[in-house]
């Protein structure tokens, strides 16, 4: 083979793939009828509530070690009372909404293709299509509206969270007092900076859900599919997270 | 009712179905026998369009079975899958009632899965137990519940008494027997047990090398030679 013909055959391949990928969403996200509730319902607990210990601990101690950072960084060039105003905004624009899509990644999306993989591979989605039931509508789309719908409100707390990590490192040894921490934290914080993030949360849930739901849709037969299935969702949400943050702070904020 | 027309199904260099021919007709219980691995199990997924086959045709009612009346014929579908295939996160009067839900409130639908239960031997006990907590035997029970649940008209059965104990085994065939009888409902059922071809089957196909190597009624299988290594006459 030529390697002209291979590059062509690796663009064609990578093409279709993302096709595949988008026509799966799509229909995942908005073939809505009949909708299946109760099973949103417990999606949102599952992706959301039960996340909200991971992403509040992550947002906990990153807020903390970025104060600690910023104040012996900044003090090289007498920048150390802007400690509040950057912790805020590094929250909240970029650290808060990575990370808390990382943790979710690692939590959400194996767990769903774990899950999916085992009723694929048990013959639990052939017995849902005998039973009249699309598996599209019954499996795929509450775990990606619940992601799109929970993770930004896990970086909202996220964000709240990690300011408070730092307000507590900043008030007990780095000489702040509590009401100036806190004034300084919302005196340069914009609205974008907060919304922004709030909608990477949205699109990151979207990338958890979707990895989950497309590798444990197409995994192999036995105990050894599923645990491939389920590694290449973790890898394929956690780049495809980094991949799209650096996308969207592009749009964002350039 | 069911017709096959050259099913063929190939995994990689695998031949496992080389032209397929099968019929069963309308409130007749066909039975599928062959060796482990032969390919029976995805001789049904091949019907059912769960498995694409790479070539021949399905008919129904004398339509091509396909995306356009597949819906219509689910509805009027129930099927035990080899391994029980319940639904892990819901209770087994859940699975039971799955499709009852669907147009029932829950109270009849649960009161309608224990009488169904209880037709395959389970209390109600049984009914709130997740599908974990089952045994390998119970959980197919749970699984022939499902099938039934709905007074389908079509049934497929894989393997419903593999795993079983010989008396369960006996009540499941009389049950399967009943179903076919009260109902007239047209079945397949894949077994390796020829009591249960005996006890259900109207007619009888052993599936090898991906044929269908006999195909007669059951009153005449003790006379076929090709049958003669499943009747222990080797
Ligand atoms: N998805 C698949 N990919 C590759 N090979 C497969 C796949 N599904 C089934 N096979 C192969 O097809 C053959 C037939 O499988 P099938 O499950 O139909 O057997 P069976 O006749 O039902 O056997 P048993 O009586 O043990 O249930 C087997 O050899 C199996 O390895
Ligand atoms: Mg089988």
């Amino acid at each position: 083979m030529t390697p002209i013909r291979l590059v062509g055959r690796i663009v064609l391949r990578i093409i279709g793939a993302v096709g595949a990928v988008t026509l799966f969403v799509g229909r995942g996200l908005f073939r809505l009828h009949p909708f299946h509730g109760r099973a949103l319902a417990g999606q949102l607990v599952q992706i959301g509530w039960l996340s909200l210990p991971v992403v509040g601990l992550t947002a906990l101690f990153t807020g903390a070690a970025l104060a600690l950072q910023i104040h012996s960084g900044g003090a090289r060039f007498q920048a150390s009372d802007v400690v509040p105003a950057i912790v805020a905004i590094g929250m909240v624009r970029e650290l808060g909404p990575v990370l808390g899509g990382l943790m979710v990644a690692a939590r959400v999306a194996s767990s769903i293709a774990a899950e999916i993989g085992t009723m694929k591979v048990t013959e639990q989605i052939d017995a849902l299509v005998t039973l009249s039931t699309d598996p599209m509508r019954w499996l795929v789309t509450p775990r990606l509206w619940a992601a799109v719908l929970t993770v930004p409100v896990l970086v909202a707390a996220g964000d709240i969270i990690g300011i408070m990590g730092g307000w507590l490192v900043g008030t007990r040894s780095l000489g702040f007092g509590s009401a100036a921490y806190l004034a300084n934290s919302a005196a340069y914080l914009e609205s974008w900076d907060v919304l922004s993030g709030l909608i990477k949360g949205a699109a990151f849930g979207l990338i958890v859900a979707a990895s989950g739901c497309w590798w444990g849709m197409r995994s192999g037969r036995g105990a050894e599919g599923v645990g491939r299935a389920t590694k290449s969702a973790v890898v394929a949400a956690a780049v495809g997270i980094l991949a799209a943050n650096f996308v969207l702070t592009g749009l964002f904020f350039e | 009712m069911i017709r096959t027309v050259g099913l063929h199904k190939a995994f990689g260099p695998k031949t496992v179905l080389a032209g397929v021919d099968l019929a069963v007709g309308q409130g007749e219980s066909l039975c599928v026998i062959g060796q482990s691995g032969t390919g029976k199990s995805i001789l049904l997924k091949c019907i059912l369009g769960l498995v694409a086959p790479d070539g021949g045709q399905v008919f129904w009612q004398d339509r091509p079975l396909d995306a356009a009346t597949r819906p219509d014929f689910f509805r009027r579908f129930g099927m035990l899958f080899q391994g029980g295939a319940l639904f892990d996160s819901l209770t087994v009067w859940q699975n039971v009632g799955f499709r009852l839900r669907q147009r029932m409130p829950d109270a009849r639908a649960r009161a309608l899965a224990i009488e169904k239960l209880a037709r395959v031997g389970l209390g109600p006990e049984t009914a709130d137990l997740m599908p974990a907590e089952l045994s390998g035997g119970m959980a197919k029970r749970v699984g022939l519940a499902r099938a039934i649940a709905d007074d389908p008209e079509v049934i497929f059965f894989d393997e419903p008494t593999t795993g079983l104990d010989p008396i369960r085994a006996r009540r499941i065939n009389d049950l399967i027997r009943g179903i076919v009888t009260e109902t007239g409902a047209t079945a397949i059922t894949i077994t390796h047990d020829m009591d249960s071809v005996r006890a259900i089957g109207d007619r009888v196909a052993l599936l090898q090398d991906g044929h269908i190597a006999w195909d007669g009624p059951v009153a005449g299988m003790d006379r076929a030679a090709p049958l003669a290594g499943f009747l222990g006459r080797s």
